[in-house]
């Protein structure tokens, strides 16, 4: 689960990268994070990792407080977190294989068992054949399915996906969000940014409508609302 | 994977910088070994020169047995003797034959009579040598008294002296090693800064990061100890025969190989705690 009550962000040049954001999600969930960019969408997502802390306001991810998370329980957190960042940050002088299996070499799981996982999540998202290959040696659709076969590779509850389609063609978009589609109905919770308005429209998911650090739209809100009042 | 594969690409990957690293190691441990061998080395040599007699005194050809005696009590008395060995007229011949038996010329031209007996003294602290030399000196029947107060309190200041100048070298190249391995170590870690950032993002705890760097340090230290031993050992070996010819009977050379070894020993976990220092100065200074 994850719930932000009143988050702002305050950036060190005064610029407020977030004011009084407040939502909550469920698990099992697909929600997608819309809006331009400089919406706040990515603040969001480092929030909630804690690689920023929010100015103001309270952040739930599952049970842990993320605000007042002590410093060295912050790896505990990112492992049950799996992010797909916006610019990929896969390591360019590794393999695929490598970069996918480094997750679970940094929580200490078997070099045996570790292979396994990465061979079934490499199938599930089609990159057996390139598990050898170096991220330069592969297209842009490819790279992302290896970054979210990195978010992936410990079974995270919750993935979070940041402009995973940024930079691709249609078809190719629309074969990432059906693996994230499919990594969902597996009971992820699954938070999607961004601005890809026909992928949104079609998919039928919960969408929250961001601008300039502020809500200005989300329908399970409003429906709660409306539903209380009619109470 | 392991720690240890990650350590030995960091150190593929950048030749020079591991290169520098076990060469200022390597320096250390050569001037700790060579320090080592030459404190060891002297300190044997007093070890020597204080065993042997210290006080010699000769004894008039007049001196009457009974008199001796009694003069060996009143020494005894004193409680600063440790031992006084009495060593006849044909004793020293004996002694005499044995020191040039292959001079026939000489061993001819004396007899028992020629030489004197004597006593041959040691103090039990080098400072009782002056007092103990007075009174046989005082004393009647003696007629020459010669001690090595000289050559021992000369080797000690020198030793002295090696020490302190060794343990300040030493002082100075540890840390000298220290710093070039921590920047070494810190180049390397800003090398790496974004992949290290990527690895905490995807939940690597500092620990993770920070291992293959320390087990980096490590390695540097314990390669340049073993090198450094090598080379002063190699050198000892080498000198070790125009050596033993200089120091002529006294038992410094050859070194044992126990003790080599054993230096050794402490050499490498004295270099893998450098490694350990200067890596964590590294890694507490360049990842925050």
């Amino acid at each position: 689960m994850i719930k932000l009550d009143k988050v702002s962000k305050k950036f060190g040049t005064g610029v407020f990268g977030l004011s009084d954001v407040s939502f909550s999600i469920e698990n099992g969930e697909f929600v997608f994070l819309v809006g331009p960019t400089g919406a706040g969408k990515t603040t969001i997502f480092r929030i909630l990792i804690r690689d920023v802390l929010p100015s103001e306001g309270s952040v739930i991810v599952n049970d842990w407080d993320v605000v007042t998370l002590p410093k060295n329980k912050i790896p505990h957190l990112r492992k049950k977190v799996g992010i797909v960042f916006q610019d990929l940050k896969l390591l360019l002088d590794r393999t695929i294989f490598e970069n996918v299996v480094l997750p679970l070499e940094v929580a200490g799981i078997k070099t045996e068992e570790a292979l396994k996982i990465v061979e079934n999540i490499l199938m599930q998202v089609g990159l057996t054949e390139h598990r050898d290959k170096f991220p330069v040696q592969l297209s842009g659709g490819e790279l992302q399915r290896a970054a979210i076969a990195r978010a992936l590779v410990l079974s995270p509850e919750i993935l979070l996906a940041d402009e995973p389609t940024g930079n691709l063609d249609a078809a190719t978009s629309w074969e990432i969000v059906k693996l994230l589609s499919d990594i969902n109905k597996k009971g992820t919770t699954v938070v999607m940014a961004t601005h890809n308005r026909d992928i949104v429209k079609s998919l039928g998911k919960r969408i929250i409508q961001m601008e300039k650090g502020k809500i200005i739209n989300d329908e399970k809100a409003k429906k709660e609302e409306k539903e209380g009042k009619k109470k | 994977m392991s720690f240890a594969k990650t350590t030995w690409k960091n150190i593929r990957r950048s030749p020079y910088q591991a290169l520098a690293a076990i060469l200022i190691m390597t320096l250390t441990f050569l001037v700790i070994s060579f320090f080592t061998f030459l404190l060891v080395g002297s300190s044997k040599v007093i070890t020597y020169f204080e065993s042997k007699p210290q006080v010699t005194a000769f004894f008039k050809n007049e001196a009457k047995q009974s008199d001796i005696n009694s003069l060996e009590n009143q020494l005894r008395s004193t409680g600063k003797v440790a031992s006084i060995k009495f060593v006849s007229k044909d004793e020293a011949l004996k002694i005499y034959r044995e020191q040039n038996k292959n001079d026939p010329l000489l061993l001819d031209l004396v007899t028992a009579d020629v030489l004197p007996s004597s006593f041959e003294i040691s103090t039990i602290q080098i400072e009782d040598m002056g007092a103990i030399s007075n009174m046989l000196n005082k004393s009647t029947l003696v007629s020459d008294v010669i001690y090595q107060k000289d050559v021992v309190s000369t080797l000690s200041t020198w030793t002295s002296a090696i020490r302190k100048l060794g343990a300040g070298l030493i002082i100075l190249l540890s840390l000298v090693s220290i710093f070039i391995m921590a920047t070494i170590i810190g180049i390397k870690i800003s090398q790496k800064k974004e992949d290290i950032e990527i690895m905490k993002l995807i939940g690597a705890t500092n620990w993770y990061i920070r291992w293959p760097f320390l087990t980096e340090g490590v390695v540097y230290g314990i390669i340049g100890a073993i090198l450094g031993w090598a080379f002063a050992t190699a050198g000892l070996l080498y000198t070790t025969p125009f050596l033993e010819s200089f120091l002529k009977g006294i038992p410094v050379l050859p070194a044992s190989y126990l003790d080599l070894l054993a230096l050794l020993g402490i050499e490498v976990v004295f270099a893998a705690l450098l490694g350990v220092i200067s890596s964590f100065l590294a890694v507490l200074r360049y990842s925050k």
